[in-house]
């Protein structure tokens, strides 16, 4: 993209800021203007190669940029100014934290003199941000704006990804400086260990070759490194079955004859009950949540753990591995690769087809065969006429769980989610950003009746965007996951889990955007057909069972082994 | 797993806001400061952090890689007492009644291998160095007197 600026040449702070912009490859920025940073919004207007996308709210902006960030592979953008503008910004921050996705975050400061006097609209950006931020900075010399820009663009992208702020005062925004951009530093030289150690692979090696019932449990690491095709060929050439984290969906193709579901809370059958018996476990990318583990006490008794992560700090926070190595996922698969025996473990698979028959006749069954609709049946079928191709960003709570069990994702990267922090309305403008970023992704945003109340106010932004994005919105009247709780460990009281909701239909038509109201299944499928055909944003609300619970489940506290497929197993346990 | 006493200590660069970051994490992981000490260290534009908390080892642990990953932070260090060479240094103000008791406290001085730093007509202020054992052991013994203001910085250490 064309630069304006020359080396040396003496401009405003707002330039560049643009400018570096640019120099980073950024075409999308996500924002908000105000009192702080309209000197920045000044000098945008002299680069119109950087679109903006006026949200309606900077959480909005947030979301959008990790959407942006997950569907290109390059960092999103957004702009907040000071005070509230920033503090919106802070659920989108600790939301892109706990998930390891680049975003920068550019808010305006009040004045450097004003700096600590409680001035209008003045917030301690920095201290606020600093738990839930890969790194944050506070500008105040014009002439730090580029260095600064430059060494946070490579924070956010370099190791395990991760947001990063920079607060900038107004007067560093309208001040003048000699535009210098620094040549490239290896800023975390001494930080980064890509490679496993030839003694390290040796040990891997050593634990795969020899092993009985191994079990690959690949994660959100894997998903940033690149591809899944590595993984896929030491799986192919040892016969491994593999499962795939919340995070790390999508992946490998999810109709694989080794793959094996998702562990964890909600997971599937086999994926949970394999950890019990294998005899080594090569977990690549993932961090031993407590939502994949369970108690951890309980958690794969007799495994060999291999674990590999680029974050060292991840190596034995959670489950001690027998083999931790520090790495990025692929980069050590690769050197892996080459050094693995052909096996077969075609008694240890078999064991995998009686688990996938359980979770057939007991889960799927039932609920895809069911009369009244469910969520998994619009998912399924959302899945079968988007021929397992389309981006999935879902929201959080049962309608992300069943996004996550009933779409067989066969494209890499295609599903998106708040999966750390659960971040109720996420996916609106996360599915927004994801359509900024990557027009050709034919986008479904699936989300309940709750969360799409959280950020509604991104429909505006979509009509006014032109997105086609499609929301499958999965409507319970109920805040479904809470209510599930409620049901099984609370006896039942429903305690301000009721909705009473709006008519998501008007609703639509006010921000005039098409929808379609859908109560059985037939008329379900019509309406995904036609959401598909028409040339924009196209709401449909499927009325699902209200009461409907996500198995299996594994109690919150619980080891995986207690994992219940239904109601009647949960009361017999 | 019984909780220790560990020294952690942390090479980072001086700039504004590293050391809050730094005592942030501590805080995060539930640790308590039993002391911090922070200084210029023989590198230019490198402060040198000595911190020691109690608690399980690999709570510890886990905490310097995190601590390791602040990106001002060059490098983090949790060692064992046997490796260091480690002292404190304490202040202490005592008022003084008569000759008497003045002769005692200087006894008491002496034997610690403390010095007076200040003197006036109704006071005495004090400096001691050593392991935190010694001034332990040197405030019980200055207890019987009137001790008007005591300050001690924490341990700071030295690989041997």
């Amino acid at each position: 993209m064309k630069t304006k600026l020359k080396e040396g040449q003496k401009v405003q702070g707002a330039d560049i800021i643009c400018e570096c912009l640019i120099r980073q490859g950024i075409k999308c920025i996500f924002g908000y203007p105000g009192g702080a940073n309209i000197p920045i919004y000044d000098a945008l207007y002299k680069y119109p190669q950087l679109k903006h996308v006026l949200v309606r709210h900077e959480q909005g902006a947030a979301h959008a940029a990790e959407g942006y960030a997950w569907a290109t592979g390059r960092p999103g953008v957004c702009f907040a100014t000071s005070g509230p503008g920033a503090t919106n910004l802070v659920t989108g921050l600790a939301d892109a934290m706990l998930d390891s996705i680049p975003i920068v975050c550019i808010t305006g400061q009040v004045p450097s003199p004003l700096l600590g006097s409680d001035a209008f609209q003045e917030a301690d950006v920095l201290g606020i941000t600093l738990p839930i931020t890969k790194h944050n900075y506070l500008v105040t010399y014009t002439e730090d704006i580029a260095p600064v820009m430059h060494k946070a663009f490579y924070l956010a992208v370099t190791g395990r990804p991760g947001p990063v702020l920079i607060d900038i005062t107004k007067d560093a925004q309208v001040n003048y400086a000699d535009f210098h951009y620094p040549k490239f530093t290896d800023y975390l030289k001494n930080k980064l260990k890509i490679k496993a150690t030839p003694e390290e692979v040796t040990q891997i090696v050593n634990a795969l070759n020899s092993a009985q019932k191994p079990l690959i449990i690949a994660g959100h690491g894997l998903l940033l490194s690149g591809d899944g095709t590595t993984l896929l060929k030491v799986a192919e050439k040892q016969d491994i079955p593999i499962t795939l984290t919340h995070l790390g969906l999508s992946t490998i193709p999810h109709k694989h004859r080794l793959f094996m579901g998702m562990p964890g809370m909600h997971g599937h059958v086999p994926a949970n009950r394999a950890p019990l018996e294998a005899d080594v476990i090569l977990a690549v990318g993932m961090r031993f949540h407590d939502r994949v583990t369970g108690k951890v006490s309980a958690y794969a008794p007799q495994a060999k753990i291999i674990h590999i992560d680029i974050d060292p700090s991840e190596i034995g926070k959670n489950v001690m591995p027998d083999i931790g190595v520090v790495g990025d996922a692929k980069a050590v698969l690769n050197q892996v690769l080459p050094k693995l025996k052909p096996k077969q473990h075609s008694s240890w698979l078999a064991q995998f087809e009686v688990w996938k028959k359980e979770e057939k006749e007991k889960v799927f069954m039932p609920e895809l065969g069911s009369h009244k609709l469910k969520s998994a049946q619009v998912v399924a079928e959302l899945a079968e006429q988007t021929d397992y191709q389309a981006t999935i960003v879902a929201d959080v709570g049962q309608n992300q769980m069943y996004a996550a069990r009933y779409y067989p994702y066969q494209k890499y990267n295609t599903h998106f989610t708040s999966g750390g922090l659960g971040t109720m309305g996420f996916a609106l403008p996360a599915g927004m950003g994801a359509k900024l970023g990557d027009p050709d992704r034919e986008v479904w945003i699936v989300i309940g009746d709750g969360g799409i109340q959280m950020t509604i106010q991104e429909l505006a932004t979509i009509v006014q965007e032109r997105l086609d994005v499609k929301i499958a919105l999965l409507n319970n009247n109920f805040l479904g996951m809470v209510r599930q709780w409620q049901e099984l460990f609370y006896k039942g009281n429903y305690a301000e889990t009721r909705l009473k909701n709006p008519d998501f239909q008007l609703l639509a038509a006010g921000f005039g955007i098409k929808s379609a109201k859908v109560k059985d299944l037939s008329s379900a499928r019509k309406a995904i057909a036609a959401a598909r055909k028409y040339k924009g944003p196209y709401l449909i609300e499927f009325i699902v069972e209200a009461e409907e619970n996500v198995f299996p489940m594994i109690p919150a506290g619980a080891g995986i082994d207690e994992m219940v497929v239904s109601i009647e197993d949960l009361k017999t346990k | 797993m019984t909780n220790k006493l560990n020294n952690i200590i942390i090479w980072a660069e001086n700039k504004p806001g590293v050391l809050y970051r730094i005592l942030w994490l501590f805080r995060r992981k539930q640790f308590n400061i039993e002391s911090a000490t922070a200084g210029h260290s023989e590198i230019p534009g490198i402060s040198r952090i000595t911190i020691t908390v109690l608690g399980n080892e690999n709570l510890v642990k886990n905490m310097c890689k995190q601590l390791a990953k602040l990106i001002e932070v060059v490098k983090v260090e949790d060692v064992v007492d046997d490796l260091l060479v480690s002292r404190e240094l304490a202040l202490m103000k005592v008022a003084v009644k008569d000759k008497e008791e003045k002769n005692d406290i200087l006894r008491i001085i002496e034997h610690f291998r403390g010095r007076v730093i200040n003197m006036a007509k109704n006071s005495l202020i004090i400096e001691i160095t050593g392991t935190e054992v010694k001034i332990d052991a040197f405030y019980e013994n200055m207890k019987e007197f009137n001790i008007m203001e005591f300050v001690r910085t924490g341990r700071t250490s030295l690989f041997k």
